[in-house]
């Protein structure tokens, strides 16, 4: 019969912080590495269309004739497909996760 | 004999973060009969073969399961890879492993935790997800992603752990593993969880193999079957035995399930050792044709691929049979004759994921 296991535990945390943050007031600690929001250099970019093409989701979509990148953000999963293909090295992901939207819109570079 | 009345139970239900309905036909306070009834949250997974290629499709499967996503994505790979008669890379196969074994750790602890609620233990509940927090943390840091690994692809893995990191994260884990054995003492030792475990849902050797219970729950029975004795992904390089106990008890399935954790430790450092360097991944080309059952290993239990292709960037055929569909049978076998008090923590204890049994 073993009775209050829990006692180690609960003494040694009694005199800790806690291990959660208070987010929204306290900004997420971003991981090295971590895929979140995709970003362009649009001044690098040579709209070949490859990333749009190959796009799990078509979230992208490349406007040749008008040299225009329009992505949905709502639509990306942050799969870093486009990023591997693309010749030009001008897409990365960020760590963070961008901010919260009310409308699906087009955002275009 | 008293009078027999059906309650409902579920599919919302504040002790059950999943959509299932079981009729539970009780006299007095004894549950005499449960018919569980499923199909609420059914998204066509399985039909997107026809309109994703072969190659996009890994995205949809990881999303087959937002706990086991990573193994989900592996299953389906390694299907393809055996159709399409492709060659791992061998560190890819490593790679896979630990991953797998990273994902079994936090599956695991997120089970033990939803235990404790269940119990109503709730500060063994904050504990158990406060470490889990921790290998989440770990999976950010190597894969990019921390519930959607996204890591692996047909033809091999996305990323590669380096050397430096491998070591973090064999750092990393030695303080989790400490964390989890104050945890794993509570969930062994403590009188009141006992009470609530021991002796409850018993499930016989021969009724789990009839019923065809897999994984945690057919291994607390008594049965040491794991699909991991395939020898797919780098298991037949380590050192690896099935665990099992032989009591067929809730508190039997919490023990295999507590004694994983140390294992899949246990295998993530051999992997670490003995992986070799070289390529992640290889290039791949053409289309799969021909048709392949695939199985592994989850947290939950043995999860079967059917894949099929007739030569062309659509697969033909897809159809998954996920652990917990295996392990409803034996729980409606474990409900009857039980008290009705007990029947959230019976539920709890075949891990119930009844969004991947949909698909
Ligand atoms: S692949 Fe790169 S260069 Fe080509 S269109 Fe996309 S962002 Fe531009
Ligand atoms: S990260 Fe993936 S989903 Fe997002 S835009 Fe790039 S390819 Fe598409």
């Amino acid at each position: 019969m073993a009775f209050f296991q829990m006692k180690k535990m609960i003494l040694a945390w009694t005199f800790r912080t806690p291990v959660t943050t208070k987010y929204p007031f306290e900004p997420r600690k971003i991981c090295p590495g971590s895929r979140g929001r995709l970003d362009i250099k649009i001044s690098d970019c040579i709209f070949c269309t490859l990333c749009a093409k190959r796009c799990p989701t078509q979230a992208l979509n490349v406007d040749r004739t008008n040299k225009k990148w329009h992505i949905d953000r709502l639509r990306c999963i942050s799969c870093n497909c486009c990023v591997e293909v693309c010749p030009k090295k001008c897409l990365h992901l960020t760590g963070d996760h961008g901010i919260p939207t009310v409308t699906k819109d087009w955002e275009t570079f | 004999m008293g009078t027999r009345t059906i309650i409902p139970f579920g599919p919302q239900h504040p002790v059950l973060p999943e959509p299932i309905h079981i009729d539970l036909v009780v006299e007095d306070e004894k549950v005499v009969e449960a018919v569980p009834s499923i199909g609420f949250i059914h998204r066509g997974l399985e039909r997107l073969v026809e309109k994703k290629d072969y190659i996009e499709y890994v995205y949809v499967a990881e999303r087959i399961c937002g706990i086991c996503s990573f193994i989900h994505g592996q299953t389906y790979c390694q299907g393809v890879e055996e159709i399409m008669k492709i060659e791992v890379p061998t560190r890819a196969k490593y790679l896979r492993t630990i991953w797998g074994e990273l994902s079994r750790i936090h599956s695991h602890l997120l089970w033990l935790g939803l235990m404790a609620d269940a119990f109503g233990f709730e500060s063994l509940f904050m504990h158990s997800w406060r470490v889990r927090e921790q290998v989440l943390d770990l999976i950010e840091a190597t894969t990019g992603g921390r519930v959607i690994f996204g890591s692996c692809k047909v033809g091999g893995t996305r990323r590669d752990i380096p050397a430096e990191q491998m070591s973090w994260l064999l750092a990393q884990l030695e303080t989790v593993e400490k964390e989890m054995q104050l945890i794993v003492d509570v969930f062994m030792n403590d009188n009141s969880v006992k009470h609530r475990l021991c002796g409850v849902g018993v499930i016989s050797k021969e009724d789990a193999i009839s019923l065809g219970a897999v994984g945690p729950t057919l291994r607390g029975s008594g049965v040491a079957d794991d699909m991991r004795l395939l020898k797919y992904a780098a298991f037949g390089n380590l050192d690896f035995q099935p665990i099992s106990k032989t009591d067929g008890d809730s508190y039997s399935r919490c023990a295999v399930r507590c004694a994983e954790l140390f294992q899949s430790v246990d295998l993530i450092r051999q992997a670490a050792a003995k992986m070799p360097e070289g390529e992640i991944a290889v290039k791949v080309t053409g289309n799969p044709d021909g048709e392949f059952f695939s199985r592994v290993e989850q947290p939950r239990g043995e999860v079967v691929y059917y894949i099929k292709g007739n030569g062309t960037k659509n697969l033909t055929r897809f159809r998954a049979r996920t652990p917990t569909f295996a392990n409803v049978p034996p729980l409606v076998k474990m409900l009857a004759g039980c008290e009705l008090a007990d029947v959230p923590v019976l539920v709890l204890t075949i891990d119930p994921c009844i969004s991947c049994t949909e698909r």
